[in-house]
């Protein structure tokens, strides 16, 4: 940390416990938070850097990487449909994804 | 769109630097101007990131704030304060049992004096001391079930505190339970330790010898010079009590070398003048530590310290305070002891659950046997968690903590200084409220007063001589505090 220095000893853990991890799913030591995979679909818009945790653990699984939001605000576009090049019709039936999302089908490579 | 919003703290400056106190995890960090500018900005109100961008390198202060809790975005849930009640069936993997550390034992409920605010025989008794059912003195035999009982309970270490009434009324059991207690011990391969309470009146050549050579720690109860003792702390007459105590505290303090003897104050509304006290009490007569603690009593006797008079209280503790610190500045003693302990808790970074440590680690045992939360409660059927004899009822200890938790307080869910106060004393909230389990409303003020002075004075030994903390370092509690 740059702007802020630990004063006190529970402070000092807090920087210690919080050293950035980029590990995550290998994140050993207790206490343990339970992992919710909780993806990003809770949200509209999330970043997707990091998880609520500030991890990367809580963040979407593969077989979920399908959904609406992954294809315009993910940064991880590749793995999924993209209307320029895997299906330029996909959200064709869609016009808002709270209502419609139904209609948009699972697309297969 | 994500906007930020500041979560529970405290800012205060300290050696001309801004910091800042967490709420609930009771860090404390110094802070750079960005990060202080940007902590200011959104305590004011949220702000999404776009309205932030006009600050310098803001993505990174605003990572560094949200890496310690400082601020979070709106929307997202509020870090998890788990409730984990101690003892309770284990529910959760860090629940523990806690040993009890601290036995406080009320060798008699008679007293010499007669002071007028006693919470133990004035107007807010709890306990008829008087007619009551408890003998007026602890036999030699519930003094032993006692200290077995101790041992039973205790880790690998056990203090024992005498208490009363007058403590030394009843001088002859505490000689053959300190020896019963030291043999018993070792027995068991516990270590043991005494302190007393006293008022200082019985004090003879014999009994300061017997405290010295046995290494008792001593803590008097005195209010300061003659004028400010005799007016509450009298005897039965009417008569002051200081002529009688001053020498032979003098006496105790010559000869008694081995552990630091401590002064402890009770002030009243017409006794607020702390300086003038701690003067006297260490540099007349020669204490090494003074404590101050406001009168408990019901908002309606005389004696009772209203808001202005914690205003003037709080002005007294701040100056006396900023002497402790140019003292420890220079790494010389300084003897306000209510300093030394919140430092020693903000250094640790404390955050309570409860604000003391009653019925868990520590308890007190009437002249009966009786098991109570603390001294304070000894011989009350209400706050009995117990007797020595059958050990500690488990059902209402849990149903105790169960009940004092802190979440349950909601007026404390609000406030920055709980991690420190955690509501404040169950038996000041019983004389007040009529019920333990409330906050203590009534001086609020003066514990959010009192918790800013002393997180000044931690920030400014923090620039101007951290080593100085390094007195309160040490190994085997490093695993309590979490």
């Amino acid at each position: 940390m740059t702007h802020l220095k630990s004063v006190n000893r529970k402070a000092a853990r807090i920087e210690q416990a919080t050293a950035p991890d980029v590990v995550a799913l290998q994140r050993t030591g207790v206490p343990q938070m339970p992992h919710f995979p909780l993806g990003c679909s809770l949200i509209f818009s999330p970043g997707w850097e990091a998880d609520r945790t500030g991890g990367t653990a809580g963040l979407c699984q593969p077989v979920e990487r399908d959904l609406f939001d992954c294809h315009i605000g993910c940064y991880w576009p590749a793995q999924v449909p993209d209307q320029l090049n895997h299906a330029p019709d996909w959200t064709a039936k869609c016009a808002a994804a709270q209502k419609d999302w139904r209609k948009m089908d699972l697309i297969f490579p | 769109m994500i906007a930020w919003a500041a979560r529970e703290h405290h800012r205060f400056k300290a050696a001309g630097k801004p910091f800042v106190y967490l709420v609930p995890s009771a860090a404390i960090f110094e802070l750079d101007d960005a990060a202080d500018a940007l902590l200011r900005t959104l305590s004011d109100r949220p702000r999404t990131r776009e309205e932030l961008s006009a600050f310098d390198n803001i993505d990174e202060t605003l990572a560094d704030l949200a890496r310690v809790q400082a601020i979070g975005e709106i929307g997202a849930p509020p870090p998890v304060s788990p409730k984990v009640i101690p003892l309770a069936p284990v529910a959760f993997e860090t629940a523990r049992s806690v040993p009890l550390t601290t036995m406080v034992l009320n060798v008699t409920n008679q007293c010499n004096l007669s002071c007028t605010y006693c919470y133990e025989y004035g107007e807010d008794k709890i306990v008829d001391t008087a007619n009551g059912r408890q003998p007026k003195f602890m036999t030699e035999d519930t003094a032993r079930e006692s200290v077995d009982f101790l041992l039973r309970e205790a880790g690998d270490v056990a203090h024992i505190t005498f208490f009363g009434g007058e403590t030394l009324l009843n001088f002859p059991v505490l000689v053959k339970t300190v020896a019963y207690a030291r043999q018993r011990a070792a027995e068991v391969g516990k270590s043991v330790d005494f302190s007393l309470t006293t008022n200082a009146t019985l004090l003879k050549p014999e009994i300061i010898e017997f405290i010295a050579e046995n290494r008792i720690g001593v803590t008097i109860s005195i209010d300061g010079p003659k004028d400010v003792q005799d007016k509450f702390r009298v005897f039965t007459n009417g008569a002051g009590s200081y002529d009688l105590v001053a020498p032979k505290i003098r006496e105790l303090l010559r000869r008694h070398r081995t552990r630091p003897i401590g002064a402890r104050v009770t002030l009243t509304s017409a006794n607020l003048d702390v300086k003038k006290i701690y003067r006297h009490l260490t540099d007349d007569i020669g204490f090494w530590e003074v404590g101050f603690a406001p009168v408990t009593t019901a908002a309606t006797r005389g004696h009772a310290i209203s808001g202005d008079g914690y205003d003037r209280m709080l002005d007294q503790f701040r100056e006396l305070a900023y002497e402790y610190v140019e003292a420890a500045v220079e790494n010389r003693h300084h003897g306000f002891s209510n300093v030394q302990e919140t430092l020693e808790e903000l250094h640790k970074g404390v955050s309570k659950a409860y604000p003391c440590g009653a019925g868990l680690g520590l308890l007190g045992v009437a002249t009966d046997g009786d098991v109570a939360l603390c001294h304070r409660f000894a011989g009350s059927d209400a706050h009995k968690v117990g007797t020595v004899r059958d050990g500690i009822d488990r059902g209402a200890q849990i149903a105790f903590l169960e009940k004092h938790h802190i979440s349950n307080k909601t007026d404390c869910s609000v406030c920055w200084a709980r991690p420190l106060c955690s509501g404040g004393c169950y038996h000041e909230a019983h004389t007040r409220y009529g019920d333990t389990g409330r906050a203590n409303l009534h001086y609020c003020e003066w514990i959010r007063g009192w918790t800013d002075v002393c997180l000044q004075i931690y920030g400014e030994l923090s620039v101007r001589n951290p080593a100085f903390f390094a007195r309160f370092e040490d190994e085997h509690d490093a695993s309590q505090v979490s």
